[in-house]
């Protein structure tokens, strides 16, 4: 049976779809059979960052509409075995993602999945709760910011208390927080929210922390997900990340300040 | 500015009103029509107080009533009652039947009583308070528990942007960062317990106070707040 995983953060522009692409291929990569979801239905993305906009002919919602089926819209990856793509349409509304429709794709993709991995839209509503209804586990992506801590904050409470595991009082969902955009010279001026500000405010274990990097604007803007970029900060980050969500004990990178040369402390800028 | 009903003249007050009002009613639970053993179980009440039988309105329940065989003379149930100094407003509850005979001896039949509702309310206000609603996980933003009747207890921390309310104290076993309201209905007996003190607003029976009145010194540390005439004092907590 495959786990559900919901990327999710409440505010836009932390870097959901970034971290779902680069999640999902990661895991593609290292063997598992991954598909991941893109429940911004009207504002798609996810496409894009994955480089298969073209390849779109059907989506989620034609899917839940029973205009067509799974294997129709499943786009599969050309880079990474393992991976598929489920696109969001362009031209509908989150109203279309109805509870029944998603349940029933979701337990479809959990026959021939091991993990299905749900991008979240921004906000609190329709798109988001159905994005994050069914999951197993949580990814909660947070910028090192007091409006983006908050909204986090408030997504883990609507993840504790309106999600099918809440309602079902099942074992809750299991909770993944992804600090992304750091930057630790920021952070020890106190210019943004340090790792450990981040993680006393919202109590849930780390999972990754992503550098403030130009490798994911490029890449993104490349269509590759940045893990692929295994040369660059943000692309070894994403890949220790999914190391650890496997299970793995790896030290947390990109997080303390590097230790400025003789040259550079002379020269250097700030 | 004066609002008049459109039927309503200037010039002539109309003669009368209808508004609905509440009242506590004395109920008469009826339950066989013996006269003459309500006569003496009446004596008995009179005799030990009397001052409450002067023209005492009472309804007249009918729910445990047995009808006899022979009807049921509500007329002379009516002069019994008043000659002994009640004054029977109506009957509720009972058959059809039965209310159907008591609006014939002009006897109006009161809607169902929700009694059964109220007392069992009434049962447990008292042992209520004693009851505590426990959170055994943290309180995030957006989210507000309330503890109607008694306290409130959070294992873990209250997130700014939460509520934790409760009619009786909050308990807070972790970092206070939202508002806390205790002792809303205004029990200014009551108290706020925080492993830490960083909240948005603290409240007592209507008493508040805001983060930035709250003085540097008790910031961050393990605290309970309570009223002294009428004021809010933060106290260290003591362990």
């Amino acid at each position: 049976m495959a786990t559900v995983i919901v990327v999710t953060s409440g505010k836009g522009g932390v870097g959901k779809t970034t971290t779902s692409a680069s999640f999902a291929t990661g895991l593609a990569q290292r063997g598992y059979r991954t598909v991941v979801i893109d429940f911004d239905v009207g504002l798609r993305n996810l496409d894009l960052i994955m480089g298969c906009e073209r390849r779109v002919v059907y989506d989620f919602i034609n899917v839940i509409n029973n205009e067509a089926n799974l294997n129709q819209a499943l786009i599969r990856d050309k880079r990474v075995e393992n991976l598929y793509i489920l696109p969001a349409s362009q031209t509908r509304d989150k109203e279309a993602l109805t509870k029944d429709g998603v349940e029933r794709v979701l337990n479809e993709l959990r026959q021939n999945f091991e993990y299905v991995v749900c991008d979240s839209p921004a906000g609190i509503e329709r798109g988001a709760l159905m994005a994050l209804y069914f999951a197993d586990e949580a990814l909660v992506v947070t910028n090192p910011e007091v409006s983006s801590v908050r909204d986090s904050d408030r997504i883990l409470g609507i993840l504790a208390s309106r999600s099918r595991r809440a309602e079902q009082g099942d074992i809750p969902v299991k909770e993944h927080l992804v600090l992304a955009r750091y930057a630790p010279e920021r952070a020890h001026r106190g210019d943004m929210l340090s790792v450990d500000d981040v993680l006393e405010i919202l109590g849930i274990s780390l999972l990754g922390v992503i550098p403030e990097s130009p490798a994911v604007l490029q890449s993104s803007n490349a269509g590759v997900p940045v893990i692929l970029e295994d040369d660059s900060d943000a692309g070894s980050a994403y890949g220790d990340l999914v190391d650890r969500f496997l299970g793995k004990s790896l030290p947390h990178r990109f997080v303390t300040v590097q230790k400025k040369g003789l040259l550079q402390r002379l020269f250097g800028g700030s | 500015m004066l609002l008049h009903f459109p039927y309503q003249t200037d010039s002539e007050p109309p003669p009368f009103e209808l508004k609905g009002s509440l009242f506590t009613l004395t109920v008469l639970h009826l339950f066989q029509l013996d006269e003459a053993a309500i006569e003496r179980r009446l004596a008995e009440k009179i005799k030990q107080a009397p001052s409450f039988f002067d023209n005492t309105p009472v309804v007249i329940d009918l729910e445990g009533m047995v009808l006899p065989p022979e009807g049921v003379n509500f007329n002379g149930l009516y002069e019994l009652l008043r000659k002994h100094g009640m004054a029977p407003v109506g009957v509720r509850n009972g058959s059809p039947e039965l209310q159907a005979t008591a609006r014939l001896a002009g006897l109006p039949v009161l809607p169902e009583s929700r009694s059964s509702g109220v007392s069992k309310k009434s049962e447990r206000a008292e042992p209520a308070l004693a009851h505590a609603q426990i959170i055994d996980h943290p309180v995030r933003s957006g989210q507000q528990f309330y503890a109607p009747d008694g306290d409130l207890i959070v294992l873990g921390a209250v997130s700014a942007g939460a509520d934790v309310i409760a009619d009786g104290n909050v308990h807070v076993y972790g970092v206070l960062r939202g508002r806390a309201l205790a002792g809303i209905k205004g029990n200014a007996e009551t108290r706020i317990f925080c492993h830490s003190l960083e909240a948005a607003l603290i409240s007592i029976a209507g008493r508040y106070r805001v983060s930035e009145h709250i003085s540097p010194t008790d910031w961050g540390k393990a605290a309970q707040i309570r009223l002294m005439d009428d004021h809010l004092v933060i106290e260290p907590l003591i362990r």
